[in-house]
């Protein structure tokens, strides 16, 4: 990889953007070697509103922490969606849960839709998983770290008792990730 | 030797590693975003490490708590934002003229007021200079960088304890609480300093002894009785109004801050030997003035960067040195203009400040379009 490689995780306070941000960054640095910045930005609220965590991967050091050029943006709500994306670069990629975003903006990047939150709920009966879906999704439509980088670093940051839960989902978001950029 | 193991920190969460490593064992406060994650880490490690942690009913509380701690001996630290910053002078004032080492941390959103607690500001940067009343001396720390937090505060608390004086450290919630992987330092791989502390008989000691320029500083509870006043005071600590005796008070505690300067400074410089443009930044910003330098260069504009970590006392001979060689001096800072008036002050050629008060970060876009002015 060249230079900056920036994601963008955008949603609603309380979806676990924020945690999301974390894992990404704990998979690239920490179990990858590259160097990362993670930031956020929320309001005021501990629920709702608009809420984003951005991750810089780079190989060398990296100065500005937050994005400006995105590869990579992730949707969980309208709100955060209209709100973010226009930062999305020339070909990066748009991922957005299909029915949460309705309206979904064009432009040069790639879009891919899928149904995270409802997947979560009927998949594996816990909404709350529905950021570990789209890490796994995300891992697999960038490559910008590997799947086993990935797994380590949310098997990392989840309490025992749901570690088998956030498994499952990751691994729900690894094979529809696949299937995404297959196309 | 075995490759250290990286771990992803917050900026404030390396802020409570750094002041752990000093040897802090009591912090006080009173918890306000964006600087919370410095006590909720203290109050998880502090009992562990055999220390204390209060949370206060209120700010003022709080650094009247550390200054007392501070007196039993203990190393100690309270952290804040802006309005909890305002609330505390009144004991920063008190810690300067009493020459009680502490350290205040001020994780600056954006103000005036309650402002915008969640978005980023450097507008609290004067405030640490004068904003308790009086002459008195101002260490302050700009630290921008996770690992560099760690690092500036334990500088922080050595020169706390070896000039006798709080010293604060500032940085914005940009660099509070973004995560960055870092290395826990080993016990004894950077210097910790401790205070002197008398070795005289207890009858003989003076707490403000004038034979010395910092007199050692003894704790309570360890045998030496010595009395402690916001009053301007003589050597044993008790009141005077003799003029002389004022005068010459007020001017050491400068003193000692300005004839150590040496010691004290502590800036980077980024491709400034031939720069005929400077960027002069600090905190967050410094990151987005180091990023423009990188890109600007590559454009072939000769631009370097001088990024103060210790803001105050301020880099005047730098800039004075730096202002020869370059055109201008650029100063991109969030808030309305502070620092680039102390600029201005110092410096021997143009200087141009970019400001924004709006809680978004001063890009290296807005900086770069500054400087193709003056190419």
């Amino acid at each position: 990889m060249a230079g900056r490689y920036e994601i963008r995780f955008s949603g609603s306070g309380g979806q676990g953007m924020i945690l999301a941000g974390i894992i990404m960054a704990e998979a690239a640095s920490i179990y990858d070697t590259k160097n990362v910045v993670q930031s956020q930005s929320y309001g005021p609220e501990s629920r709702g509103g608009a809420s984003k965590a951005e991750v810089i991967i780079s190989e060398d050091p990296i100065d500005y922490p937050k994005a400006t050029s995105i590869d990579c943006m992730l949707a969980m709500t309208q709100e955060a969606c209209s709100k973010y994306y226009k930062d999305i670069k020339k070909d990066g990629i748009l991922l957005v849960d299909s029915e949460e975003v309705k309206n979904v903006p064009e432009g040069e990047f790639s879009v891919y839709t899928f149904p995270i939150i409802a997947t979560a709920r009927d998949k594996l009966g816990k909404t709350i998983v529905a950021n570990i879906i789209s890490l796994g999704i995300i891992t697999e439509l960038t490559g910008i770290v590997t799947r086993n980088a990935m797994e380590k670093a949310v098997l990392s940051r989840v309490p025992p008792a749901f570690l088998e839960l956030n498994k499952k989902a990751l691994h729900i978001g690894f094979e529809k990730g696949l299937e995404l950029k297959k196309g | 030797m075995a490759e250290k193991k990286r771990i992803l920190l917050q900026g404030n969460e390396a802020c409570a590693e750094g002041a752990l490593y000093a040897g802090c064992r009591f912090f006080a406060g009173y918890p306000i975003t964006p600087s919370t994650e410095v006590a909720e880490a203290l109050s998880v490690k502090l009992p562990k490490a055999g220390g204390k942690f209060i949370q206060m009913e209120d700010e003022i509380a709080s650094i009247s708590a550390i200054i007392g701690a501070s007196l039993a001996g203990v190393k100690s630290m309270t952290a804040t934002s802006g309005p909890g910053f305002s609330l505390k002078q009144e004991g920063i004032g008190f810690a300067c003229l009493a020459e009680v080492p502490c350290v205040i941390v001020n994780v600056m959103r954006g103000g005036p007021s309650t402002g915008y607690p969640t978005g980023p500001g450097q507008a609290d940067v004067m405030q640490a200079r004068w904003g308790t009343h009086g002459d008195h001396p101002v260490i302050a720390l700009t630290p921008a960088y996770v690992q560099e937090i760690l690092f500036e505060t334990v500088r922080a608390f050595n020169l706390a304890e070896k000039y006798r004086t709080p010293v604060m450290i500032l940085y914005d919630e940009i660099v509070g609480h973004m995560r960055e992987p870092i290395v826990l330092p080993e016990p004894g791989e950077i210097e910790v300093v401790d205070r002197v502390k008398p070795t005289c008989p207890p009858e003989e000691y003076f707490p403000y002894d004038e034979r010395y320029e910092i007199a050692p500083l003894a704790a309570y509870g360890e045998g030496y009785r010595f009395h402690v006043t916001g009053l301007n005071h003589r050597q044993d600590g008790f009141p005077t109004n003799d003029p002389a005796t004022i005068q010459e008070g007020i001017k050491r505690i400068i003193r000692k801050i300005e004839n150590n300067r040496d010691d004290i400074m502590k800036n980077e410089e980024f491709h400034l030997d031939d720069a005929e443009i400077c960027i002069l930044a600090y905190g967050s910003t410094a990151r987005s003035g180091r990023e423009a330098v990188k890109i600007a260069r590559e454009k072939g504009i000769k631009v370097g960067l001088l990024r103060p970590l210790t803001l105050w006392p301020f880099p005047e001979d730098t800039i004075r040195e730096v202002s020869k060689r370059a055109r201008v001096v650029v100063v991109p800072e969030m808030n309305l203009g502070q620092i680039v008036y102390e600029v201005e002050r110092c410096a021997d050629c143009e200087v141009v400040g970019i400001h924004r008060v709006d809680g978004e970060p001063i890009t290296p876009a807005q900086i770069i379009e500054v400087m193709e002015r003056y190419k």
